[in-house]
This record gives C-alpha cells, structure tokens and sequence, in this order.
C-alpha cells in the first residue's frame, strides 16, 4: 500500500495549482499530529467544549421491540452542534491555526459540516466562508442562518447540479485562489491525500470510545457495527478500531433515495464504479462516458455521487458490507426511532436504522450491534413533515 | 543563434509540439460540442487558416474544477449537446482529413479513465493528437497513465505554476512535449519570467502561457517573456456569444493575435 492510497483507492488526483498546499498540509498534519500541545489542546476541546466521551445508549425498548440482537447507539447526536462532524471540525480548525492559517473554507450538503466549521471558526477566531449547492441552501434554510449567525459568510452554489458535489467544486476553486492564508476543512474522509487519513483519524474517536464502552458494558465486542455511509466519514469514525476484530461485521448503509433502479438515489458503492474524481480514485456514480452522475437522496448529507477511498477499499477486500436503504424506508425509522426510544435521528443517521430494523430481528438474541446515531434530527423536523404532507412553519 | 530545444537526443521521436514552438507558438482552444460538433470543425479549421500553430480541444467533463466561469458553462452546453469522448475522436477525425495541424486534447483524468487508457491513446496515436492536458493528473499521479501514453507516442503535458523551485524543476525535468504555464491570479510579468527561467535552467522543453489572455497587451506581454502564448476563454467566449455564427469573429481574433505575438 503507497502511502497515500488504500490499496488502489485514494491518492492526489488534484490541479497542480492545490498540490504545493497539499504537501504543506501533509507535513503539517505529520508533525501536529504527535505534538503533545496540539493532541491536549484537542482533547480539551472535545471533551469541554464538544461534550465527549458521547454516550453508548443501551436501546432497550428497540430491543425487545425488534426481537432480535441487543442494540446500542453510540450517540454523536448529543454532540455541540449536533452531529458527528464537529469531532473532525475542531481537529482541522485546530490544525489550521497551528498552520497560521487565517481563514477556514468548507463545503456542506446538509449543512451540517458547515455549521460545525462556523462553530469552530467562531470559537477559534478564525473567519469562515461556506460553500454550500443552492437546492441545498433551500432545503436547509435553517442551518444556513444558523451559520451567519455564527459569523460565517454562506456562499450558495449555482454551479452544476447545485448540490454538495458543485460546492466541493468551488471551495476548491476557492482554495486554489487564496491557498496562501487559506485552510480548506473537508467534511468528510474524501478529496486527496491526505483528507481521508486526516478525517479518519479525528473521526476514529467514536470507536475509540465505542469499543472501551461496549468492553465496560458487555465484557465483549460487538457482533455488528453500522452506519450511515455519505462521504463515509462517521461510518470509518465508527468501524476504524474495530477493523481489526475479525469478528465484528461492519455494514455501511448507503442512500438508495426512490430506489436503486430508479436512477434516483446515491448509492455509490451498490451502483457506481472506480474513477477518479474530486483528488481520489474510488467508487463514483457516473454515466456510461465517466460523467459525474447527478444523485438524489432525501437527506442532503448523504447526496453524493462518491465515497471515501477507504470504504472502496474496505468494499474491495470484503472486511466491510455495503447496502442501500430507500427515502421511504429512512422517513419510517426516523419516525419509529423517536415513537420507540424517544430520540430524534438525523435522516442521516436514520438510513442506518432502517437497515438495522431489517437486520437484527433475525439475529440471535445475545448478539450486540451498534449503530451510530450520527446527527440529531431538529434540523429535518420540517422537511419530513412535509414528506408525510403536512406543511409546518420553520 | 542555434536554439536549444533542437538537440533534445533522449527523446525516442521529435515531438511535433516541441518543434512548433521555434516561432512564438499560438494555441487556440474551443470545447467539443458547443455549440455543435459541425460548427467546431468550421471553428478550428478558421484557427487554423488564421495562423494558430497547435489546437487544443476540450473534451467535456462534467465537473472542470481547475475551470473558470466560462469554460464551466461551455462543458456543461457541450455535454447537453450530448458530446461523448467517441464524438469528439471523430471531430479529430474530420480535421485530420484537412490538416495536419498538432492538435491537444485537455480533460480531465475521469473521461480517459472510463474510456480505456490504452484505447483512448491507441485513438489518440491514429488520429495524430500530439499531446494531453490532465489538469487533475500532477507529477504524484502521472505514472499510470504516462507509461501508456508514451506508447503510443502522445505526450503528457505537465503544466505548473509558481511553487518552490524544487517542485518546479523537478515537474520541468519530466516534462515532455511543451510545459503549460498557469500564473495565479496575483502573479506578476516578472513572477511569470522568474518562473520560466528556473523551467529553462534545466530543460529545453518550451513553454506557453495560458489561462485569462485575451488583450492584445496581454497576448503580447506574455509572449514576449515566454514560447507561446494559449487563448482559451477569450475563444469560448466569442462562441458563447455568437454560437453558430462566430467563424469570422474566431478568425478575426486568432489574426490580430498573431500578428501582434509575432512583431
Ligand atoms: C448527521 C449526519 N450524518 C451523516 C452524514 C454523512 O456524512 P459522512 O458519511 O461523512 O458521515 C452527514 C453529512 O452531512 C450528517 O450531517
């Protein structure tokens, strides 16, 4: 394996113009990463200020509802910001100040990285500009003003198909530009080494934590780990310390949006093939002549036509299973999961939950699995209920 | 004065790239498929007939990150056109069948990927397209795709910008066909020949200046310190402007900028 790929997947397939940016960041990252200043800086922050260890929640009544395994969310809902994304966020942020970096740049799909960066941004005292595909702007009006709340500047995309891949498009144009004082903060383990090992890392808290947590609890490891798979950032957070206990499955669970056949979905690794776009080889939605497909799901954050280099790998080798749940199915476990535990999932998130619904009632009932519960699901209050027809002011 | 890049001995074939460049070199650019296949073939062979010494053609990508406004719009007005990397090897095609002229393809690594490494370099070894620009292929990636490349006798064109010297000569050394310059949008005339003077300390490969020309003053300025100068998003911007009736306007521009380079 060269060290900037997984197997064949990964590498720097980026314009000349971002590599000497690239080299600095990885050499940075390198000497940062083992710098007892910047890894106690960081604990400090996650654990005062983003509210780690999260909890690993026993779902009970889930439990003996579906009949099957035990079930335990780990749950980076109850995170500052509400989601995953603010472990990986205050590692970069952090990185880019100890870079002398003045300004932070992000994309965001369901706006949630880019609230997360904002947050960051703000309490970092650096600026913030959000790139962010005008349909996604609509769909999530709220987190937009929450991030020019926070201070950030909210650049809408009208590029393309106007949605997260075109606002991963111009924040690298943007980056290109103003590399000198600028620090890109990628949302998710994907984009050139050395994003994806970047990501990971900060992600792999959750399963650091997770697998201490279960080992208190249980005495033994899981016999499933799951998530929802995006860019596939909280799902690598999750499974990364398991990937060595051959004995914990790990399933991914992808957006099949109207259904897989329909066309209408971002199943990425049940549909797509290898190319290379957005600085790495991996697995991409395209058409037959290698065009970026456009894709759909419900949920913003999931709606993108690729996924990190790591998940291809992982997929290559059979160490992780990939599977897809649909909008309808996602809409239903996002209203059972809060009917069942009393506990609002993203619609992120809530796409892993339909696939576990399906899963654990034939598992053995001393099995365990846990699912990340990614997000918290406020900011799609609105948008499920008029998914169901009701229409309710924001 | 015997120029340098005549004596290049470990090249195994002459690049015709290379050779065009012993004047101050042309390249003119347009996107395959906007507005239309036909009009392209009109288009080019108007660049040609104007005095361009090498046509660069895009294929279309979906997403042209290194892109600007105007060429973004132009891809995407190709694409709905329903332009398919076959379609734009048979352009080639048409071309070929009036002129030798070099010809270039930029696009970016997905289309090649998909396409076939092998196949798409045998077609582009069949049709005399003498180079390929990859803006998301840097010197870290090229390998894959060079070994194959160079089989089929098509140049890889390494373009590079304002980066430690190191970095610059170590791109410059493997450089094969012309170096395609790119100055950053702060970059000054003399950022620019700063940069290829440290190119030419160790390479007689020549290079063209590309990306945001299209004055006069500019083309001119440009020329001057460099091999040859590239008009990309002035041309696409005629196209855009006049879509099926811009052969005049085309040749009207390639004209006054040639000359202009060459006095
Ligand atoms: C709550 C939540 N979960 C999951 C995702 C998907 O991203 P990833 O696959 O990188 O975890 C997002 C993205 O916005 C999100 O907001």
């Amino acid at each position: 394996m060269s060290n900037t790929k997984f197997g064949i997947y990964g590498g720097q397939y980026v314009p000349e113009v971002l590599m000497n940016e690239i080299i600095n960041l990885e050499n940075s990252y390198n000497k940062f990463k083992n710098d007892t200043k910047f890894n106690s800086e960081l604990e400090f922050l996650l654990n005062n200020y983003a509210g780690r260890p999260s909890l690993l929640y026993f779902a009970k009544n889930m439990t003996q509802d579906l009949g099957g395994a035990k079930v335990y969310l780990k749950r980076e809902d109850l995170n500052h910001t509400g989601s995953h994304k603010i472990n990986n966020v205050l590692g970069q942020a952090l990185l880019a100040k100890y870079m002398g970096k003045k300004k932070v740049i992000a994309e965001t799909g369901a706006g949630q990285h880019g609230v997360a960066t904002a947050t960051a941004a703000a309490l970092l005292g650096l600026e913030c500009e959000i790139y962010m595909g005008k349909e996604d702007t609509q769909r999530q009006a709220l987190n937009v003003y929450r991030m020019e709340l926070l201070g950030a500047k909210v650049h809408s995309v009208t590029s393309g198909t106007m949605t997260l891949k075109d606002a991963v498009n111009e924040a690298m144009r943007e980056w290109a530009r103003n590399s000198e004082d600028t620090f890109y903060l990628l949302g998710s383990v994907m984009g050139p080494h050395p994003y994806p090992t970047i990501v990971r890392d900060f992600q792999s808290v959750i399963s650091k934590e997770a697998r201490k947590q279960i080992l208190e609890i249980e005495g033994r490891l899981p016999n499933l780990v799951m998530a929802c798979i995006g860019g596939g950032s909280n799902a690598i957070g999750m499974f990364y310390n398991f990937i060595n206990d051959a004995n914990v499955n790990l399933i991914g669970v992808e957006a099949a949006g109207k259904g897989v056949e329909t066309g209408m979905h971002a199943a990425t690794l049940t549909t797509g093939r290898l190319g290379v776009f957005h600085g790495m080889k991996s697995i991409f939605c395209q058409d037959e002549n290698g065009q970026i497909a456009p894709v759909y799901s419900i949920s913003a954050g999931l709606d993108y036509p690729g996924v990190g280099p790591e998940h291809a790998w992982l997929n290559s080798i059979g160490r992780a299973q990939y599977v897809a749940a649909s909008d309808d199915e996602a809409v239903d476990a996002f209203e059972y999961l809060s009917k069942v535990e009393g506990i609002i999932p993203a619609i992120e998130s809530s796409h892993a939950i339909a696939h576990a619904r399906k899963i654990i009632p034939e598992m053995n009932k001393d099995d365990i699995v846990i699912i990340c519960l990614s997000g918290r699901g406020d900011k799609d209050a609105a948008a499920m209920a008029k998914y169901r027809g009701r229409k309710i002011y924001e | 004065m015997p120029q340098p890049w005549q004596n290049i001995e470990e090249e195994k074939y002459m690049s015709r790239l290379t050779e065009v460049f012993k004047n101050k070199a042309l390249t003119g650019f347009l996107t395959a498929g906007d507005p239309d296949i036909e009009s392209n073939e009109r288009y080019i062979m108007q660049m040609v007939n104007a005095g361009v010494d090498i046509v660069e053609i895009e294929i279309p990508f979906s997403d042209p990150i290194m892109e600007g406004e105007i060429i973004q719009a132009s891809a995407l007005r190709a694409l709905k056109s329903g332009t398919t990397t076959d379609k734009v090897f048979d352009l080639v095609n048409s071309i070929r069948k009036k002129s030798d002229i070099p010809i270039v393809f930029l696009t970016y690594l997905n289309p090649v990927f998909n396409y076939g490494y092998e196949k798409f370099f045998q077609q582009c070894k069949k049709l005399m397209v003498d180079g390929v620009i990859i803006p998301d292929l840097p010197y870290e990636e090229k390998t894959e795709v060079e070994l194959i490349a160079n089989k089929y006798d098509t140049d890889i064109i390494s373009l590079i910008v304002n980066a430690p010297k190191e970095r610059v000569q170590k791109i410059a050394k493997s450089a094969k066909g012309f170096i395609y310059i790119v100055p950053s949008a702060d970059s000054t005339e003399e950022n620019t020949q700063d940069l290829i003077c440290t190119i030419k300390e160790v390479t007689n490969v020549p290079c063209a200046v590309g990306f945001g020309i299209s004055t006069l003053e500019q083309a001119k300025k440009y020329a001057v310190i460099s091999d040859g100068i590239i008009l990309g998003s002035a041309i696409v911007r005629i196209i855009a402007q006049y879509g099926k009736n811009a052969d005049t306007k085309i040749y009207d521009y390639i004209k006054s900028i040639k000359e202009i380079i060459q006095s």
